[in-house]
């Protein structure tokens, strides 16, 4: 075992009294740091590191109108209630609003709204919900039903960017924050290195992205691990935070899965390896050149696109015309497992196809 | 078109076989051939990997040696005045850059003595072995025997010969034995971190063989890394917040050292070299490994699990990595040798494999030698060792109480200390030249 960042003695004897304060009793170990700390000061330096990743990263503007992504999930229902609470606590002079999508996956997304729903009483933040029915015709249920469990992932993950997006024009929000925490920014660089994108490789690790596009997003958790967000609301004694947290009944065995797994046995080992593994992320020696793709929009829909027809488009009309592997990496049958080689192909994609991310998790 | 069910009886099959019926299955398989010759049977190892039974031994040989081959020209490695070191441990990859790089030498050789004017030289082939025994004391029981066997196997070798210098790795402390070995345990000892004892005796063992190197007048070293160690390497450096280096470590080249690293068997995986010691009996010693508990380990036991995923995996690791900007020093420096035959230099020039050696625009880490990004400096000067050092090297191997830094700068080996005050005489300069490295036109040093 490494030697832990603790800065009490660990040898023998109980504990003694919490690292920051000095007064109360430690009840928990930092994830981060291996403190031992007492519940107030752990959910005092939570929000504080968050104040602190907002304020140095100049996320926000005061009388900016920011909509938060908000799944239902741990890491949206977390945001949403720091977020409304740091920007009163500092006066950040935001306009917050939740924007939530519903991709129509009875069983799940339908629970999750109803936590979104509740989200909205509980911190007083107007919610807008945009289903993939209205803007495409067609929701998760029945697009697993034509094309079944490989790829489906794809099609959510591309439907559910350009949603957040028409979602954010339309409450005319000026950036959109999503719940993206250390934990999965350390998997995205992990990904992009095993997958080759060298490109993606140097992008994933901004906390705001999409700068010169329809709408800038930001990721005030960079920062934040998994497991604090987890520990949080039992801190939090003010109010209990109520969240949906079960996986996607549609999630695949996702190539990301083999980054978790390493990366929740790296955390065991050292815990400041997952903020080494975005540094390095950061440090890469990537040459410009290869950072953006020629930008334009689509023929079809007027969206953001670096082709001439964007990929929801590409992957609507595959749908509409029965062809559900339009738009679909480039080899066809070229295995039957599961869903680790959705774009994954030996013969690699020309087609820059947009990062698809588990179901239940926000796209970038 | 052949037909593949068994037992077909169409009419498609008539007539395409001289023996009868329609025994396609035994057709094909006394027909398979090696995919590049076409005329000899191909291997099979039966090791369950990719491209088992595609290849020939001969083929699959030339293709290995081939890539050696493209490694050390494309890369300038190996010029006939050079005289190169060759580090083995006694492992399948070192074997395998010894093997190849005597068949090069032999080759030379060969060449030299056929050629009427003699005006190429042979280059000098020597080979060093790192004796570990004093930081891993499990391994001094089998050491003596592997050292013979070491011994033996570098005089079969020859001709040309080669010298063998056995380097005990506490011998950058001194050539006092029982004061080096001492100081070794002293310095293993206060380090805390598992892992990052692991890499701290990784960086003594290169500087024991740049000593070795240097002392007896090699002028470059050759390490037998392949794919597989380096896509292991990618990994532990991005969990170790070493982004910013480590384009430095995985290229062919390797100059920041005084003796250039270079790395011929970069392009071969780790497969292709165990297969090749099976088929050519290239014997290995395995040296007892003790156990390994850090990050290291679980990044091989990693990288094996996406190996049995996909087996070109670690390609693709490497292939990303090298998308990575490498640095000035990734490329055989020019030095003022007026001993290079005059066709060597010309080539050189022609195809841009050196680089000026006055140019010195990075600052290194004294203890991994890494580049230093300029993100990477503590606010307070407090202590001139931990100011020096990577916040990889701070974290994991330098004492976390600022007391005991001092303490800990003294049981550093001399050449690692030494850069310590280098660092900082030269500090106003090196930051200078940061500030306005952003308005130098820079030529080819950060051209792709």
């Amino acid at each position: 075992m490494e030697r832990g960042e603790a800065k009490s003695k660990k040898a023998g004897g109980p504990p003694r009294l919490c690292c920051i304060c000095n007064e109360r009793r430690p009840v928990l170990k930092r994830p981060k740091t291996l403190q031992q700390i007492c519940r107030e000061c752990f959910y005092e330096v939570f929000e504080e590191e968050i104040h602190q990743a907002i304020v140095n990263n100049g996320l926000f503007k005061s009388g900016e109108r920011v909509a938060i992504g908000a799944s239902g999930g741990k890491d949206s229902t977390v945001l949403a209630y720091v977020l409304s609470e740091l920007n009163r606590r500092y006066s950040y002079g935001l306009d917050l609003f939740l924007l939530s999508i519903d991709e129509g996956i009875t069983g799940y997304r339908d629970d999750s709204l109803e936590t979104v729903k509740r989200n909205e009483l509980q911190y007083g933040l107007p919610l807008q919900i945009l289903s993939y029915k209205d803007l495409y015709g067609w929701t998760m249920d029945d697009i697993v039903k034509m094309i079944g469990l490989k790829n489906n992932c794809t099609f959510c993950g591309v439907f559910r960017r350009q949603a957040l997006d028409r979602g954010a024009a339309l409450l005319k929000v000026d950036k959109l924050v999503t719940g993206h925490n250390a934990d999965d920014i350390a998997e995205t660089v992990l990904l992009n290195i095993l997958r080759g994108d060298i490109a993606r490789l140097s992008r994933c690790t901004s906390i705001t992205t999409g700068e010169d596009g329809p709408i800038p997003r930001c990721k005030p958790f960079k920062y934040t691990y998994e497991k604090e967000i987890v520990i949080y609301p039992f801190c939090c004694f003010k109010s209990s935070l109520d969240y949906f947290s079960t996986e996607c009944i549609y999630s695949p065995n996702a190539y990301r899965g083999f980054a978790r797994e390493f990366i929740k046995d790296l955390e065991r080992l050292r815990p400041r390896a997952i903020l080494d593994i975005i540094k390095s992320g950061e440090d890469f020696r990537i040459a410009t050149t290869t950072k953006m793709p020629e930008q334009g929009t689509c023929e079809r829909c007027g969206y953001i696109s670096s082709q001439k027809w964007c990929k929801a488009c590409v992957l609507l009309d595959g749908l509409n015309r029965g062809l559900p592997k339009m738009g679909i990496g480039r080899a066809r049958g070229g295995g039957v497992n599961g869903g680790d080689h959705k774009k994954e192909t030996k013969a690699g994609s020309t087609v820059k196809t947009l990062e698809s991310k588990q179901c239940g998790s926000l796209d970038f | 078109m052949a037909c593949n069910s068994s037992g077909c009886e169409s009419g498609g099959c008539y007539g395409r076989e001289k023996d009868n019926g329609c025994k396609v299955v035994d057709v094909k398989e006394t027909v398979r051939l090696c995919v590049k010759c076409k005329s000899n049977e191909p291997m099979t190892f039966g090791d369950g990997g990719s491209d088992d039974g595609r290849f020939c031994a001969e083929c699959f040989r030339s293709n290995v040696y081939g890539k050696f081959r493209l490694a050390v020209t494309s890369h300038a490695m190996i010029t006939p005045s050079d005289n190169v070191l060759v580090a083995f441990s006694g492992g399948s990859s070192s074997r395998v850059a010894l093997q190849f790089v005597h068949e090069l030498q032999v080759k030379a050789l060969k060449n030299y003595e056929a050629s009427r004017d003699r005006s190429l030289p042979v280059f000098g082939v020597g080979v060093a072995f790192v004796d570990e025994s004093a930081a891993y004391p499990s391994l001094s029981g089998g050491m003596s025997d592997a050292i013979a066997w070491v011994r033996s196997t570098v005089l079969s070798l020859s001709p040309p010969e080669k010298d063998l210098h056995v380097v005990p790795i506490e011998s950058v402390f001194g050539s006092d034995s029982v004061e080096a070995r001492d100081r070794l345990v002293k310095l293993l000892d206060s380090v805390s971190d598992e892992t990052g004892k692991e890499d701290l005796l990784l960086h003594l063992k290169m500087l024991s063989l740049q000593k070795v190197a240097s002392e007896n007048g090699y002028n470059r070293l050759v390490v037998g890394s392949c794919t597989s160690r380096l896509a292991s390497h990618v990994l532990t450096a991005t969990v170790k917040g070493r982004g910013y280096s480590l384009s430095a470590d995985i290229q062919h080249v390797d100059a920041r050292w005084k003796v250039p690293i270079v790395l011929p068997l970069r392009d071969c995986v780790w497969q292709e070299i165990t297969r090749l010691c099976h088929l050519d009996g290239l014997k290995t010693v395995e040296l007892a490994r003790h156990p390994q508990s850090g990050i290291n380990d679980l990044v091989s036991s990693f990288v094996a699990l996406l190996q049995e995923e996909n087996p070109s995996r670690e390609c693709t690791i490497v292939r990303t990595a090298a998308k990575l900007t490498p640095f000035y020093f990734n490329k055989i420096p020019e030095t003022d040798d007026s001993c290079v035959p005059m066709a060597t230099q010309r080539r050189l020039k022609k195809f841009n494999l050196k680089y000026d050696g006055s140019m010195t625009t990075e600052a290194f880490c004294p203890i991994c030698n890494g580049p230093l990004n300029g993100s990477d400096s503590s606010e307070d000067e407090s202590d001139a060792l931990y100011d020096a050092c990577c916040s990889s090297c701070r974290f994991q191997i330098l004492p976390q109480e600022p007391s005991s830094l001092d303490h800990f700068g003294s049981l550093l080996p001399h050449h690692m200390i030494s850069q310590v005050k280098h660092h900082q005489k030269f500090d106003s300069q090196t930051y200078l030249r940061e500030k306005i490295k952003d308005c130098l036109l820079l030529d080819d040093e950060e051209a792709v």
